[in-house]
């Protein structure tokens, strides 16, 4: 219990990714709840990367989790921008209402 | 060693904790906060894991960036959020279902799975180098090996940047603006005008 290993650090991380997905799920409307979600299962993976790379005394894994920090500030952005052009031309933001390329 | 654990705990126990606010808060402000509970408590478990610079970053740029700007559209839109709350429980079984079905994947590829005593020392494409500090050794790997990939990195960035600038930028009729051009092209015939005042009587 007292010896910290690979193995506690996985967990933390499948319980993040886990909460994230749920998010999705219970907070089907809002839009907004959604992006922080994913920004919830993407610091899961960051967690997962960054321990085995400990864990294995391999560098390679704390880079990747860098550009994976990377990728994820840029989708926040776009998301963020599409999210408020979406809210000035609709005046919602809920999912159900994003259905015009339905037909 | 017994400090390691009980902060391990500590840290963990509290990601967790705001991770599921995050996803359950009735107001999306306190999402945030608790987003940025859950980053700055991952933060911690990274300088706990010798990932100091991660950490460190991982602060810079989610607490300092990415949670404001979530704070600044959920300032900016006018949103009534309890009318996307409702419905809030409907989806929520089979979210259950899905989150519990990745669990015990999760749980069964880690239960059957075990490192090589010395597998990972072996196959370590980047060996973490002795006595250089985190950051040292970080940029020594960054800036040689995966330069490529550093840069392309910064594309993106830049990309998102002018993507999010043309998607949210507008030009809207009737605002005035100073035009420094228009200033600096007036001659005095079309600003000054002399004019001869009769006396007593005015223009």
């Amino acid at each position: 219990m007292t010896e910290i290993g690979l193995g506690h650090y996985v967990t933390v991380g499948a319980i993040l990714f886990v909460l994230g997905v749920f998010g999705i799920f219970l907070n089907r409307k809002n839009v907004i709840t959604i992006l922080m979600a994913i920004e919830l299962i993407l610091l899961a993976v960051n967690v997962n990367l960054v321990a085995f790379s400990t864990a294995m005394s391999d560098l390679v894994g704390q880079v990747f989790a860098m550009f994976v920090l990377t990728v994820a500030a840029a989708e926040v952005a776009i998301g963020l921008a599409i999210l408020v052009v979406f809210f000035r031309n609709r005046a919602t933001i809920a999912v159900e209402d994003i259905s015009s390329l339905k037909g | 060693m017994i400090i390691e654990a009980v902060t391990f705990y500590i840290l963990a126990t509290v990601a967790v904790f705001a991770g599921v606010m995050v996803v359950a808060s009735r107001n999306p402000v306190h999402s945030v906060l608790f987003l940025v509970l859950a980053f700055i408590n991952v933060a911690g478990l990274f300088i706990l894991m010798g990932a100091e610079f991660l950490g460190l970053i991982l602060v810079v740029v989610y607490v300092g960036a990415v949670a404001v700007l979530f704070m600044f559209v959920i300032m900016m839109l006018n949103l009534d959020f309890r009318e996307l709350r409702r419905g809030f429980l409907k989806y929520a079984p089979l979210g259950a279902a899905v989150g519990i079905v990745l669990l015990a994947e999760i749980l069964i590829v880690l239960g059957g799975w075990s490192i090589a005593p010395e597998g990972g020392q072996r196959f370590a494409a980047a060996p973490i180098p002795d006595g250089l500090t985190n950051t040292d050794a970080l940029g020594r790997l960054l800036y040689t090996d995966y330069i490529y990939l550093f840069q392309a990195a910064g594309l993106i960035l830049l990309v998102a940047m002018i993507g999010a600038i043309v998607l949210t930028h507008r030009s809207r009729e009737g605002v005035r603006r100073q035009r420094i051009s228009d200033q600096l092209r007036v001659r005095k015939e079309e600003r000054v005008e002399v004019r001869k005042v009769p006396t007593g009587r005015g223009i």
